[in-house]
């Protein structure tokens, strides 16, 4: 793990949160380095999606406070520097008449500035962004003609194009079919070991993506366990009753603890999941 | 330039109001259409009536109200029902639909007060319903253009924010685009050019020119910006040929230049249907 400076990329403390008077966290506490690859699980309804619009300063939490490399959220300004994937289904309306060049471009347009159309090396900038998700063929196609793992990796294409040191991904993998889903996690490993980039990944999906994270979080309401994936793979059972209260079957890669294995059938693994 | 305004006659004055509303419309329109609020301009079209009637009512029974150009009067109750479809569409978050008739049916009841309150002839708002270039006056001109050059500048500004929003508007909210300004400043256009329009199209048309052209682009468009300028073109092609045919055959301008707009879309959608087929024989055939 590279960490740049001391200040975490993003840091929470003692934020709760509360949908009328139903609380959706309590008490969350969490600092992610800088380098780090977190991920985030927890069961349906845990309040995952909730946090991450805490930290993107979507939503205000009633108590406690989103820090983004050390600034308070609600006064964070350089949003270029944050990427953000949300869950593809609910995010668009698939008759909109935009093709892939045009949706990555928004990526820039906090970056870009007012009456400043893109320019040549931001044009360069949206391309390059389109072929490192391996969309080259499709740029002038139409965002709604492609198919889910295409779209999906589309706007992954979006979120890159700032070239954000934070990328926050929230269930990126629904609707995306098994073998999209391993080329995308070996995609963001790259992007966490090449170019050091902070990585936060919101899945229920728990059995592909320890293999790639660095960090794990489990989330049910509160925080049940923050930490190096190692000991989270080597206490797994006892998170996961504790998170879902019951038993989990976890149809899951046989994994040695403590060192990578490059098995191909955690496909399966995340199918099972499901 | 005043002098050169002042030079033209009333065609050519309404030709040119016709045209700078061809060129605005449609570009608001745009983005109405991927919002699927397009239905908004019917509303506020009302509403702008109320306006207008007001504006009338005040210059006519009023002495030192008698400058009042009801565009002004219009263009003001306008912004002020934009922002209120603003603001009711949050207060009923999971009906927003609700707004427009709220908005639409308070407009028409008031404007109906006011006229008939107002001493003025049927053949005035016979105008400001169906619009005429024959009235259009080189103040209204002047309003028409100041208003366009406004919309002009601020879609310059901010088209991308604009379309960012209307796209996915969580992403937009974290690229760093503050989505509260951008409503309110996409109210804040869609008043403009509800107003602006008023004049040659008639409050009761002013949708259709909106709608129209965008309807029609939308079939062959393969990214927004082709939305935008061929929903330019077929906007341009309805004024130019309504107003040819309002003048020859000596009738409603608005209602000419939407039964033209109508005709062009009917046009692309058998354009449409015939590309389609013969592209799907030559598919099945080979």
């Amino acid at each position: 793990m590279n960490t740049h400076t001391n200040t975490p990329a993003v840091e929470i403390e003692n934020l709760s949160f509360a949908y009328r008077n139903q609380n959706v966290l309590e008490d969350i506490s969490l600092k992610v380095p800088h380098g780090s690859f977190l991920g985030l699980v927890g069961p349906n309804g845990s309040g995952k999606s909730t946090l991450i619009k805490c930290i993107l300063g979507l939503l205000t939490p009633d108590k406690g406070a989103v820090k983004l490399n050390g600034v308070p959220v609600k006064k964070f300004d350089k949003w270029s520097e944050i990427g953000f994937v949300s869950q593809k289904a609910n995010s668009f309306n698939s008759g909109f008449p935009a093709t892939v060049f045009e949706v990555v471009s928004m990526g820039l347009y906090g970056k870009v500035g007012l009456f400043r159309f893109l320019r040549k090396k931001h044009k360069e900038k949206v391309r390059e962004a389109i072929a490192q998700v391996g969309m080259e063929d499709y740029t002038q196609a139409n965002i709604g003609q492609l198919s889910g793992g295409q779209q999906q990796r589309v706007f992954i294409a979006r979120a890159l194009v700032s070239d954000p040191a934070i990328l926050i991904l929230d269930e990126p993998t629904v609707g995306v079919d098994a073998k999209s889903v391993s080329n995308f996690y070996t995609m963001l490993r790259e992007l966490n070991n090449e170019k050091g980039m902070t990585l936060i990944l919101v899945t229920h999906d728990i059995g592909a993506m320890s293999e790639y994270v660095t960090d794990v979080a489990c989330l049910n309401k509160c925080l049940h366990f923050h930490g190096d994936k190692h000991v989270f793979e080597d206490n797994k059972e006892e998170m996961m009753t504790a998170m879902y209260g019951h038993e989990v079957n976890l149809l899951e890669h046989n994994h040695d603890h403590g060192h990578h294995h490059h098995h191909h059938d955690h496909d399966d693994a995340g199918r099972g999941q499901e | 330039m005043i002098e050169l305004l002042q030079q033209l006659t009333f065609l050519e004055r309404g030709i040119i109001a016709g045209l700078i509303i061809g060129l605005i419309c449609p570009v608001i329109g745009s983005f109405l259409l991927v919002r699927r609020m397009t239905i908004i301009s019917e509303g506020l079209s009302h509403i702008t009536l109320t306006g207008i009637a007001a504006g009338v009512f005040l210059s006519q029974s009023v002495v030192y109200l008698g400058f009042i150009n009801p565009l002004y009067t219009g263009l003001l109750f306008s912004l002020a029902g934009s922002l209120l479809v603003e603001k009711l569409r949050q207060i009923y978050k999971h009906f927003q639909e609700l707004a427009i008739p709220i908005i639409l049916s308070s407009g028409i009841g008031l404007s109906a007060i006011l006229i008939s309150v107002t001493p003025s002839n049927t053949t005035e708002w016979f105008n400001f319903l169906f619009g005429s270039i024959v009235t259009v006056s080189l103040a209204d001109l002047g309003f028409i253009f100041f208003t366009g050059v406004i919309m002009l500048v601020l879609l310059g500004m901010f088209y991308k924010e604009l379309l960012s929003i209307s796209f996915d508007q969580e992403f937009a909210a974290t690229s760093g685009i503050s989505v509260r300004k951008m409503n309110f400043l996409f109210a804040v256009l869609i008043a403009l050019v509800i107003s602006m329009s008023m004049k040659v199209i008639g409050i009761l048309l002013v949708g259709a020119m909106v709608t129209l052209p965008v309807a029609a682009s939308i079939q062959f468009a393969k990214s927004f910006r082709q939305v935008v300028l061929i929903g330019i073109l077929i906007g341009e092609l309805s004024v130019l040929g309504g107003v040819m045919l309002s003048i020859y055959l000596n009738i409603a301008t608005g209602g000419m230049i939407v039964v033209t707009g109508v005709f062009l879309l009917i046009l692309t959608m058998l354009i449409k249907k015939i590309t389609r087929y013969t592209s799907g024989f030559r598919l099945s055939q080979s």
